[in-house]
């Protein structure tokens, strides 16, 4: 039941992009088509869920026993990057068409926010292991929801008769706006 | 002072990124990947649009294909000699040449010369407006000019003139991103320094192309006529020039009834013979096909200006190397 709750709230309610603004670099950098904000969603999904295990291992492994809290964030950015630099290799290994597919995204998600923002959120709200791995999962999927649809919009925009001062990126924040507000409608659901 | 407070970050904070530090050079051992140092050199060599143009997604995935030996040296079309030059000295083999060829709008067609069947209002953008009874423009072969192209294109080589797209030669690329765009599929290949084009894409019979377009093809086959050298095919209704074949020399262009076939005349030229030179062996004059070079056995040849089409065919023929085209 506890799952059940992480996960509508993570997918929907509380959406990474729509409802926290985290990660609002990607989501508008590469939404343009819906094939590559897939292969973005897909990454970030990977990176989010193994972030949000391992931080949770510094946190109550090394962190807390030391009385060292308020080194969350530096620590925190450390696994991070380094986690994203080993996926990289990782794949770049082992699976080279799924390294191809996911290109340039892959090292972009070392400075992404809304991986940053999961693994602090996962402390603060006190979740234990199994809660902390659903947690990153279904925030990746509402993450990879909010930037597909979002993708597809976008491709539709692109032909669309947009008045000419609005083209690009300026319809593209109200498109984004428009999507947050439709994603308040989840609000008070969990 | 406590030093402690500072022992405890310092370590921790260092231990972690050591560890993680040491784990990453490992996994970089483990997980390192052999990469062929020619990619990187091909790589260099290329122009780094990523067009897609060689067949490749993209300069990397051309370079590691020509590495491997499956893409051809000159097959990235925008580099050009230069780049083809550069990879085949990296790769050790020769070249070869690889005829530039540019992409063309084949209609002509524009507001004043074709009639539209209906008023289109809606988007500005050719697939949409193709969407709607094939467009508004009553041939249903022909360019809608809401420039789909002009936004495909990377290199700023398309514009839109009275209606209809045009190519500019001297920019395009051969990057094929306006033939994979365009939902007339009226844009084709020609090569580079062309002079005559059939401008027409109508595959419809005669008499509808005239009753919607005032340059069509019309499927006379009067240029198949004229043409001296086999040059010019009919397939659907419509002339196809064999650029293999084609001299240039205009003839076809000439006896066109609708104009549908497009000839730079300002680029004709003419066969001139070097007096000196000429020792009146009167293989030109048997050889021209407009019969516009005269003279006797053993005296020098004159060519009749008026006749003359500037095909070339005497230059190539004559065995003194005596006439020149200007």
């Amino acid at each position: 039941m506890e799952i059940l709750k992480i996960a509508i709230s993570a997918m929907l309610v509380n959406n990474f992009v729509l409802s926290r603004f985290l990660g609002i670099c990607p989501f508008l950098g590469v939404s343009k088509k819906v094939e590559t904000a897939s292969g973005m969603g897909m990454a970030v999904a990977f990176v989010m869920t193994l972030a949000s295990v391992i931080t949770y291992i510094v946190q109550y492994a090394v962190l807390e026993p030391l009385g060292l809290a308020y080194l969350q964030t530096i620590a925190f950015i450390l696994v991070i990057a380094s986690l994203v630099q080993f996926v990289e290799m990782f794949i770049k290994k082992s699976s080279p068409s799924l390294y191809e597919a996911l290109g340039v995204y892959l090292p972009l998600i070392t400075t992404n926010c809304a991986v940053l923002g999961l693994t602090i959120l996962n402390i603060q709200e006190e979740f234990n292991l199994i809660e902390t791995i659903a947690h990153g999962i279904f925030a990746s999927i509402g993450f990879s929801l909010a930037i597909i649809l979002f993708a597809g919009i976008r491709e539709r925009l692109a032909i669309a008769d947009v008045p000419k001062s609005l083209e690009g990126a300026p319809i593209a924040l109200i498109t984004a706006g428009l999507m947050s507000i439709a994603f308040l409608g989840f609000a008070g659901l969990v | 002072m406590d030093f402690n407070s500072l022992l405890k970050p310092i370590v921790s904070l260092g231990g972690l990124g050591l560890l993680f530090g040491s784990g990453l050079a490992v996994a970089s051992r483990v997980f390192a990947v052999e990469v062929d140092p020619k990619v990187e050199q091909i790589r260099d060599a290329l122009p780094g649009a990523n067009c897609g143009a060689c067949g490749y997604p993209g300069c990397d995935a051309f370079a590691d294909g020509v590495a491997k030996g499956e893409a051809p040296a000159n097959g990235c079309p925008v580099g050009g000699e230069e780049a083809s030059s550069k990879i085949a000295d990296i790769m050790g083999v020769d070249a070869g040449s690889s005829e530039k060829k540019v992409a063309r709008v084949l209609c002509s067609g524009n507001n004043s010369k074709a009639k539209e069947k209906l008023e289109y209002t809606g988007i500005k953008d050719c697939k949409a407006a193709a969407m709607v009874q094939g467009g508004s423009k009553s041939c249903q072969f022909g360019c809608l000019g809401l420039g789909t192209c002009v936004d495909a294109c990377n290199f700023d080589a398309i514009y839109i003139e009275d209606g209809i797209a045009k190519i500019d030669p001297e920019k395009c690329t051969s990057c094929g991103a306006c033939l994979e765009t365009c939902p007339k599929d009226v844009i084709g290949w020609v090569p580079y320094g062309q002079d005559v084009v059939v401008d027409c894409n109508s595959k419809d019979k005669g008499k509808e192309v005239k009753n919607g377009c005032s340059v069509g093809c019309i499927g006379c086959q009067l240029c198949v006529k004229a043409c001296p050298f086999d040059a010019i095919e009919f397939e659907d209704n419509l002339a196809k020039i064999n650029y293999d074949k084609c001299e240039n020399c205009m003839l076809c262009a000439e006896k066109c009834p609708t104009n549908a076939i497009w000839a730079n005349f300002e680029n004709r030229k003419k066969a001139k013979i070097k007096e000196d030179d000429c020792i009146g062996c009167t293989i030109c004059a048997k050889k021209c096909p407009v019969d516009a070079i005269e003279g006797e056995v053993k005296k020098v040849h004159k060519v009749d200006e008026e006749k003359c089409i500037g095909c070339g065919v005497c230059e190539e023929k004559c065995p003194k190397d005596a006439i020149e085209m200007k």
